[in-house]
């Protein structure tokens, strides 16, 4: 326990580095960008007299010098003060956690869908491996990673919604529905299915790959050998000798990768009318609301870092000679 | 290029397949101005003609707009946004990859924490911000594709850097007296180019992907007609004309695939011993 803590508190003082990295990386963009920011803000605000340009300049002390700016903005939004949107007259962090349980809703099915899916597969492949399984499943793959996310998401609705009408295509549920209860949970659970498919498909197809070549490599090693030659069943010598030992190059990857999901949610709910933080930012990007895109990147890596300590935590569950360190 | 390579190349059905797919494009792209001469966003026929309409054989769009004429026109933004972002990627991460591979050290360590830093970040949101504040443009399209995509590349150059670093060959100019510039780009750069040429062509694959994201998103350059353009414009009339976004997204599916089996015959062919091994 006293490792997992002091582990936790490293990983602390790593995320409060990266995150100082990202707000520097924030306020640069912010700075960098073409045009006086009181006047862009101004703009934002529907507003552009030169009394109130200068207000604003005086307000969020864009007179000071930089080094200075840099550091209130720092503070304010270690405070987590992500600014505030004049679009919507709310501060940026409200709006922006509003959204949050959608979005950790849809990745977090889509990550375990994809990780379930693609170890059964890819060992499917492995022990299959030359067969006609293998060849689909490696083409598949190979497919899915040549396709454009939300161009699968449409052809889904294509094919589910508009062709078969099975599913709904858009939203988080049905509107005017006001279902209770479990009925609700079926309702969202429907509305689900689309877009977890669409994120999770390309996941799947990753992992399987990995999982296939990293089984196939666990398979000639010794200790799988000699579990067979003390008589374990072969479902036995898969699950507990091959699969346990194959699976952490599947778990690194998959930590790796986290940022990758999450910018493909922003898509996915793009496509689906996903009321998450993707379906946020690009809602901000049409309005040009840029202290609100600035919020979902700086809570988006902050979803990622997260994610990152969970599959290292895993790790040392699925293989305990590893210590967090 | 020696003999063995392209005997090697040409003997994988995969990326023959994918070289011919890929020159099309690029014939595709090159002649989009003779097939097509007018501007892909002129309105040349009735809106909502489907596929094999008389004068437009892929149908058109909600504006009466060509599809076959975008999609012709959209290759060459795919393309030039995939290779220069590419190379622009390749600048930023061979340079950093080299200096923390060679001296190692300090160097090592800042450049790693600093690639760390942007494997971490989410970059596909790093990209849409960055294209949105400075305002989508072809330029900020391939800034923002190259500060995105350079890490993986970065950790490539810096492996190979390391371990050609205390090979005897590099030991010997050392000891030569050669000038550190030297050293770097006559000895270890042209060995450690294999495995680079097919993280690059991997790199453009990627890179016409992101492109073809951020103009869906509406962040393409608004001056020039593009494939995720296409489908972004159209997604809502889905239910009526399904043409509109089927077409513009088969030809980014076969653009990459084209690239990514391509990617796969050059490693298989510049690197015959690690073909087929290890890899997922």
């Amino acid at each position: 326990m006293v490792k997992v803590a002091v582990f936790l508190g490293h990983r602390l003082v790593k995320i409060a580095l990266i995150m100082l990295a990202i707000v520097i990386i924030n306020f640069s963009l912010i700075r960098m960008a073409p045009g006086d920011p009181a006047i862009v803000m101004a703009g934002e605000a529907g507003a552009s007299d030169e009394q109130y340009v200068e207000q604003l300049r005086e307000r969020f002390g864009l007179n000071d010098p930089l080094p200075q700016q840099l550091a209130s903005y720092v503070l304010q939004v270690a405070q987590g003060d992500l600014g505030y949107s004049y679009r919507q007259r709310r501060p940026v962090a409200d709006i922006v956690l509003e959204r949050l349980p959608a979005t950790l809703l849809l990745t977090g099915i889509a990550f375990i869908f994809a990780l379930a899916m693609g170890v059964l597969l890819g060992s499917l492949a492995a022990m299959k491996a030359g067969r006609w399984a293998d060849t689909v499943i490696t083409t598949f793959s190979l497919l899915s990673y040549a396709t454009p996310i939300f161009w699968v998401g449409l052809m889904l609705i294509l094919l589910f919604s508009v062709q078969l009408g099975w599913l709904p295509a858009f939203g988080y549920a049905s509107i005017g529905g006001g279902f209770q209860g479990l009925k609700h949970v079926a309702d969202v659970a429907a509305h689900l299915v689309l877009p977890v498919l669409t994120l999770g498909l390309f996941y799947m197809a990753v992992y399987a790959r990995l999982t296939r070549s990293s089984v196939l490599e666990v398979y000639d090693m010794d200790f799988v050998k000699t579990a067979r030659a003390k008589g374990i069943s072969e479902s036995r010598v898969m699950y507990f000798h091959v699969l346990r030992n194959a699976s952490l190059p599947v778990l690194t990857f998959a930590g790796i990768q986290a940022g990758h999901l999450i910018g493909g949610s922003i898509l996915v709910e793009t496509v689906f009318a996903w009321p998450g933080i993707g379906r946020l930012a690009f809602d901000a990007l049409l309005q040009r609301d840029y202290q609100v895109l600035l919020g979902v990147f700086i809570i988006t890596s902050l979803m990622v870092l997260t994610f990152n300590i969970i599959t290292d935590l895993l790790y040392s569950v699925i293989d305990p000679r590893i210590e967090v360190a | 290029m020696s003999l063995a390579f392209w005997k090697a190349f040409s003997q994988n059905r995969g990326a023959l397949i994918g070289f011919v797919i890929f020159t099309g494009v690029v014939l595709l792209a090159l002649f989009a101005g003779v097939f097509y001469p007018d501007s892909p966003w002129d309105m040349v026929t009735a809106p909502f003609q489907p596929p094999l309409a008389d004068d437009a054989f892929l149908g058109s769009d909600m504006l009466g707009r060509d599809i076959a004429a975008g999609i012709a026109h959209g290759a060459r933004v795919s393309l030039l946004i995939g290779l220069v972002s590419s190379l622009g990627a390749l600048l930023i991460g061979v340079t950093l990859g080299a200096l923390a591979g060679f001296y190692g050290g300090w160097v090592d360590d800042v450049i790693m924490r600093f690639t760390e830093l942007f494997q971490t970040i989410p970059n596909f949101v790093l990209a849409v911000m960055i294209v949105a504040i400075f305002t989508p443009s072809i330029g900020s399209l391939v800034f923002a594709i190259a500060v995105v995509s350079w890490p993986p590349l970065a950790r490539l150059t810096r492996g190979e850097f390391m371990s050609l670093r205390t090979r005897e060959f590099v030991l010997a100019a050392v000891t030569t007296g050669q000038s550190t510039s030297a050293i770097i780009f006559r000895e270890i750069l042209p060995n450690s180019l294999s495995p680079i040429i097919v993280a690059a062509s991997l790199t453009v694959a990627t890179a016409i992907l992101l492109e073809s994201a951020l103009s869906f998103l509406g962040l393409g350059d608004p001056n020039m007609m593009s494939w995720g353009y296409m489908i972004g414009a159209s997604r809502t009339v889905i239910r009526q004309a399904w043409w509109m976004s089927f077409f513009p997204g088969v030809a980014i599916l076969l653009t990459v695939l084209a690239i990514n089996l391509v990617g796969e015959g050059l490693n298989d062919a510049l690197n015959p011993r690690l073909a087929r091994k290890g890899r997922a």
